[in-house]
């Protein structure tokens, strides 16, 4: 993202709207300025402000005149007065920025939008998460923290020596050099993005043990991670998890539930054998 | 898109055992289909699925490709510095559904959750239907609707440089867009503009919802906590007042 010079009257509105603080309004230039590498390409800021179209000769002499009188600016605070902020053509390995930090550009990898998971969202149908196991998501960088492939791939390759399995419809998964070793591509390392999620799953008895890991680990990265952990429920829609987790000292306020109200309507679709099936 | 999964309440702050006040305003539910297993007919799915929700009196309804009934405006004039339409536009979001996405309602009390579920239930659109809620709400949600609960998934909270995280109402508000785009440096500004009494908490949290770009963003909730806020701080100024301090 960039913020053309021509058209920036530096009023500022966008440095508190950018979630990773990568806008401020340069001393010797009088323009607002995008730290690139900071900036993670989420289009928030273009995206997310409203637009006049004013003229920035005109903007930038009623500025000057208020300025001199130190008038106090009370304008409306999500507007960019000028439409100076514009997307830039990004090409690989920076192009991985906006796949996972601009929610409405939907993953190659999976076609969902946002970070572009199912989890167990859509566990009514594709039975990902099946009775016994556990699911987890371990997101990096949310919120608004960021986060650098190099931190993801510390996590990665200390869950794929526990074992682990990989969820293989999850876009981390398919960046991944080796999956067996958790190593993810090495020319995407130094990216940052908005956030990144790693999907996994294990038998419901290893939950301490990943646990215990992502604990570890994440105490040595630069970074947030907020994680999240699953299960299917019994036909009596009891689980067992929350018990496992509480066990472990862990707050399980909030969640997902998955009313299991989904099922197959497409004629002739092939959905695991384990899926679809609705609770009487 | 985990966009609702970790919105922050005091919850994850203290200790197990430890009471923290219920989040009792807040409530999302919303459909996701499957590819090529429930996506077929989506768009009319999605919007029966977004017709129920209105019925229903939601706080708010959006779908992940184009946003909440609060949306950027694109061709605003200088007027709008005086006169700002804050008016939400809900079939600006039935018109937008146009393939594959994710739609979701927003409700503030329990009893409309439940009841929009009750309807949904009835529809039988075929796409699958979660809740993200406090997990006792969810459940109990699901036995008054007569549904058995399929799957769950709890936020266990953050680690990790927990230090690089803003305050705890500023984490309430900005985790409220699960996607990110709800900065903390904005929700602290739309704070302090309500605290020096620059914008109501309704406009500041029609600010914020802007921003979020699948519409789960809860303004009700948001302007409760930007209330809170400036009278946490007015009423300790009046004490100290009266103190004499």
């Amino acid at each position: 993202m960039r913020i053309d010079p021509k058209k920036c009257v530096a009023c500022a509105n966008c440095v508190p709207v950018c979630p990773m603080g990568a806008i401020a309004v340069s001393p010797a230039l009088q323009r607002a300025v995008v730290d690139t590498d900071a900036c993670v390409e989420c289009f928030t800021c273009y995206r997310g402000m409203s637009k006049e179209h004013m003229n920035p000769t005109f903007v930038r002499a009623v500025r000057r005149l208020a300025k001199l009188a130190r008038f106090r600016f009370d304008p409306e605070p999500d507007v960019c007065p000028t439409d100076a902020i514009t997307p830039e053509e990004l090409v690989w390995p920076r192009i991985v920025r906006r796949a996972f930090s601009d929610p409405q550009v939907p993953h190659e990898s999976t076609g969902i939008h946002g970070r572009g998971t199912a989890e167990v969202k859509t566990n009514d149908v594709t039975g990902r998460v099946k009775a016994g196991e556990a699911g987890f998501v371990i997101e990096f960088g949310r919120p608004g923290v960021g986060t650098r492939f190099r931190d993801v791939e510390r996590m990665t390759t200390a869950l794929a020596a526990l074992p682990v399995a990989f969820e293989p419809m999850n876009p981390v998964t398919t960046l991944m050099s080796d999956v067996q070793r958790g190593t993810i591509r090495p020319d995407i390392l130094g990216e940052k993005v908005l956030s990144v999620i790693v999907e996994i799953k294990v038998p419901l008895d290893r939950v301490p043990a990943v646990l215990a890991c992502v604990r570890d680990v994440s105490r040595k990265l630069d970074t947030v991670v907020a994680v999240g952990v699953s299960t299917r429920c019994d036909p009596e829609g009891a689980e067992p998890l929350r018990a496992m987790l509480e066990r472990e000292g862990l707050p399980a306020y909030r969640g997902k539930t998955n009313l299991g109200l989904g099922r197959v309507t497409v004629t002739g679709a092939q959905v695991p054998a384990a899926s679809g099936e609705r609770h009487p | 898109m985990t966009n609702t999964l970790h919105r922050y309440s005091d919850h994850y702050a203290r200790e197990p055992g430890d009471e923290a006040r219920p989040v009792t305003d807040d409530f999302i539910v919303f459909a996701m289909a499957t590819k090529g297993v429930n996506d077929d007919d989506l768009v009319r799915k999605y919007r029966s699925f977004l017709e129920i929700a209105l019925r229903h009196d939601p706080v708010n309804v959006g779908d992940a490709t184009h946003g909440g009934w609060l949306r950027p405006q694109k061709d605003l004039t200088p007027l709008n510095h005086w006169k700002r339409e804050h008016r939400p536009d809900p079939d600006a979001v039935l018109r937008g559904i146009d393939g594959p996405t994710t739609v979701a309602a927003v409700f503030d009390t329990f009893e409309k959750m439940r009841a929009f579920v009750e309807d949904l239930a009835k529809a039988d659109l075929g796409v699958s239907i979660n809740i993200a809620a406090p997990m006792d709400a969810a459940h109990r949600c699901c036995r008054e609707a007569g549904i058995t609960r399929h799957s769950v998934e709890y936020s266990v909270g953050f680690k990790g440089r927990v230090e690089k995280l803003p305050d705890a109402r500023t984490l309430e508000l900005s985790t409220m867009c699960g996607h990110g785009m709800v900065s903390a440096s904005f929700a602290r500004k739309m704070q302090d503009w309500v605290k020096e009494n620059r914008r109501t908490p309704a406009e500041a949290a029609a600010y914020l919802a802007r921003f979020c770009s699948c519409g789960v963003f809860n303004t009700k909730r948001a302007e409760r906590l930007l209330e809170e806020s400036r009278a946490g701080s007015v009423a300790a100024g009046e004490r100290s007042r009266r103190d004499g301090g």
